[in-house]
């Protein structure tokens, strides 16, 4: 095997084609119309890191406040209203701003046509209204911010959300857009993965991030809906009384939990599905070996999504449901311990006795490994009843989530990031910073989010703005955590732009993966491949002879 | 790679000489995309029956909760046919519904076998019926708006069956608005994209070679049909 082409060389390539979808068409009218899914992917990708950017701020500031016992920042005052304005809407940007869209619409939408060798997704000018959609939601939820405030919590729990004076029912309606923004996203993606995969590619010739990311879809499609019309019910509930939340007028606001998970439990696999979509592809192509357990990994990605269905009442222990529910939903919680673990343990057997090389994007999937393996194990103790009566709505609440959708999906989309930038620019990123970056990250994270875990086993709830004293060294340890992953994401903005400034100089193949994306140019042609792409060996075929392009 | 569509005309993406303006150029064939369109409706379709299934699953629950408020509330559905009561608005616009599914079937079959005329004169009248659904539809809102029987804090009915105040009686009609409703912009939706059909109909851009929008809205609107088939008992006929 060679080892990864790193320098400006463009070694065994063919020579670059002058034209590309980057530069086929020229102004920002032609961006805009666009339906090629690369643009909508760069265009996604941008949307979704300038959300980033915001809720991240709103982090920053949710870290400050908690720096000390008092109510203050830098001196100023901090009120309760103020720092419940500040959570909501680090919590409703990041999750329905963010991670959801960010994975799907930004680089599944750039690679998930090129990994199956066709042109385009199956219906382009959807993935562009589902684009402007996210625009639209984008606007509606930034607007309630500015109008008004939400204090809610990005979960809006009734009876507080029929009750407050906020701009609840703007914030919800952007959010039904956005759920419509996501359902055309998963359904372009089913369709596109069920009829447009290259000659000859069955569906276990697939690339593993192609079966993450078409469990992902799924649940897309089958849960959104349910959020979109509980959505509906909470604004009715809010305009006309209409009577099923609130129980001053007969309703019952236990139901809206009910509701709300039943879309926002299979949501949380939405988030983890694609980072474990993005890891399949890193492990085997660092690693130099052929992926440990293909099939087992696929049907792990199918049957989270569908556990993903049956689990919601995890999110109500103490919300007053019948004791038989909660025992039949924790025991259903364990299952996803098992399809997760098979995972886990076929990304480590792949690993073992390979050919490990530790660019960027490797570091970022240990990373995962270790950060998910954490966030996945401390699922159990919630999952598990009498642990989670101690532990509901405290800091281990926080930090496991966090472990999860942070420290494993995010983790993985920067990973992955790194990893297709190549691809998608044409550029190769300087590897040493984007190594120190890596570490950065871990650092911090685990700097963040692991004291954390000892706050909310000592009884530190969550949502409060202020503490007891003895809190105190914990919580300034992760407010300073919180520093050093602001700083390592500054850094990788500062990596990855600076590539920007140089000549296209990234070989077609510069880590030697072996999956059709690969297989055109950097960054590629408007039509993605100059001749239809036929598939010549099973993905992840690491043996020296197979690959001779 | 496909072997469920058997409906579909054979010469349509095979003679290479001839290529079909509606031919996108990511697809190989006119066969490919049309199983993918057709998948990609199957899909809303999935999303739409969800979309209504949380509000039949609040509807459930509610009607579990006031049992008796609910069944009381539904008389107020019904007229007086002869001294009986009957859900009269419910069952006519029932059998308005079902018509206009067998008119759309058969508009769907007017395009597939290049029969233009047919093709229009079906769809104009699929959307007639519509508007006939609609109009029935607001003379039965009417009704409940002057009686009073309107939804959550607007609820204001006078008679002594149904005191205002009692749970359950305004949220049978929050219900009852919402879901009909909803049903009701969908059939305003499928009016707009038969219009637009009927348009492209005369235009001559339907044949054997391509139908896909006409069986696309088709299949739409059978699934309008189909939710008002579980509107009409849930709301009519509950006992």
């Amino acid at each position: 095997m060679e080892p990864a082409v790193t320098s400006g060389a463009r070694i065994g390539d063919r020579p670059r084609p002058k034209k590309n979808y980057l530069n086929e068409t020229k102004g920002i009218w032609s961006w805009m119309t666009t339906v090629d899914h690369k643009r909508i992917g760069i265009m996604y990708l941008v949307g979704t890191l300038v959300a980033f950017l915001l809720g991240g701020i709103f982090a920053l500031l949710v870290r400050l406040t908690l720096l000390t016992p008092q109510h203050t920042m830098f001196g100023m005052q901090v009120t309760a209203e103020t720092y419940n304005r500040f959570f909501t809407l680090h919590g409703a940007i990041m999750v329905f701003l963010f991670i959801i869209p960010s994975i799907p619409g930004s680089l599944t939408n750039f690679v998930l046509p090129l990994m199956l060798g066709a042109k385009d997704v199956a219906f382009p000018r959807l993935n562009l209204a589902s684009f402007y959609l996210w625009i639209v939601g984008a606007i509606m939820a930034i607007a309630s911010m500015i109008i008004g405030a939400v204090d809610t919590g990005w979960t809006f729990y009734t009876p507080y959300s029929t009750t407050t004076s906020g701009t609840v029912t703007l914030m919800t309606a952007a959010v039904f857009v956005l759920g419509f923004s996501s359902i055309f996203t998963g359904l372009n993606f089913i369709a596109t993965v069920h009829k447009l995969r290259a000659p000859g590619m069955g569906w276990f010739d697939m690339p593993l991030f192609v079966w993450g990311m078409y469990s992902t879809a799924v649940i897309q499609v089958l849960a959104t809906p349910v959020l979109g019309i509980t959505l509906v019910l909470l604004m009715l509930e809010r305009v006309f009384q209409i009577g099923i939340f609130d129980s001053r007028i007969g309703g019952d606001p236990v139901l809206f939990q009910h509701f709300f998970w039943f879309y926002s439990h299979p949501a949380v696999y939405i988030m983890i599905l694609p980072g474990m979509a993005i890891i399949s592809e890193l492990i085997p192509t660092f690693s130099r070996k052929t992926i440990f357990g293909y099939r087992a990994i696929a049907y792990a990605s199918v049957s989270l999504a569908l556990v993903s269905f049956i689990v919601w009442g995890h999110h109500m222990f103490v919300a007053g449901q019948s004791q038989l529910a909660t025992v039949v939903f924790s025991a259903l919680t364990f299952l996803v311990a098992i399809p997760s673990g098979v995972k886990v343990f076929n990304w480590l057997t792949t690993m073992y006795q390979g050919n490990i090389s530790l660019e960027s994007p490797m570091l970022y999937a240990i990373a995962f490994l270790m950060l998910f393996a954490i966030g996945g194990l401390t699922g159990i103790f919630l999952g598990t009843l009498s642990t989670d009566i101690h532990l509901t709505d405290t800091y281990f609440v926080v930090a496991h989530f966090h472990y999860v959708m942070m420290g494993s999906t995010v983790t993985a989309f920067v990973g992955g990031l790194y990893y297709w930038w190549p691809k998608m620019t044409g550029r190769m990123y300087n590897e040493k910073w984007g190594q120190v970056t890596a570490v950065l990250w871990f650092i911090g994270f685990n700097a963040t989010f692991l004291p954390q875990f000892i706050l909310g086993s000592r009884g530190m709830p969550r949502r409060y703005y202020n503490y007891l004293d003895q809190f105190q060294p914990l919580h300034a340890f992760s407010t300073v955590g919180s520093w050093i992953i602001g700083l390592s994401l500054f850094m990788t903005a500062a990596v990855l732009l600076a590539s920007l400034r140089k000549p296209a100089d990234a070989p077609d193949n510069p880590w030697g993966g072996t999956t059709m994306e690969w297989q055109t140019s950097s960054p590629p042609i408007t039509h993605n491949f100059e001749d239809q792409p036929v598939l010549e060996h099973e993905p992840y075929d690491y043996r020296p002879k197979a690959v001779t392009h | 790679m496909s072997t469920t569509t058997t409906d579909v005309p054979s010469h349509g993406g095979h003679g290479e000489h001839e290529h079909n303006p509606y031919h996108q150029h990511h697809f190989t064939t006119m066969e490919q995309q049309f199983d993918t369109s057709k998948l990609g409706m199957w899909l809303f379709i999935v999303t739409e029956i969800l979309l209504f299934g949380g509000l039949f699953v609040g509807f459930g629950l509610m009607q579990h909760r006031y049992p008796r408020e609910f069944i009381e509330a539904h008389e107020h559905l019904k007229q007086l046919i002869g001294g009986h009561p009957f859900p009269l608005y419910g069952a006519v616009n029932t059998i308005v519904l079902l018509v206009s599914s067998w008119t759309m079937v058969m508009g769907v079959n007017a395009a597939q076998t290049n029969q233009k005329d047919k093709t229009v004169r079906y769809l104009v009248i699929t959307i007639l019926l519509a508007c006939v659904f609609l109009v029935i539809k607001y003379v039965e809102y009417s009704h409940k708006f002057h009686d009073g029987l309107l939804p959550g804090k607007f609820y204001s009915h006078q008679a002594e069956d149904l005191i205002k105040g009692t749970y359950g009686y305004h949220t049978f009609f929050s219900f009852y608005f919402m879901m009909t409703g909803l049903h009701g912009i969908h059939v305003l939706v499928g009016i707009v994209l038969l219009s637009w059909l009927a348009m492209r109909a005369r235009r001559g851009d339907f044949t054997s070679a391509y139908y896909t929008p006409v069986d696309l809205v088709g299949l739409y609107w059978h699934v309008v049909d189909m939710i008002w088939i579980y509107l009409f008992p849930l709301y009519y006929l509950i006992s």
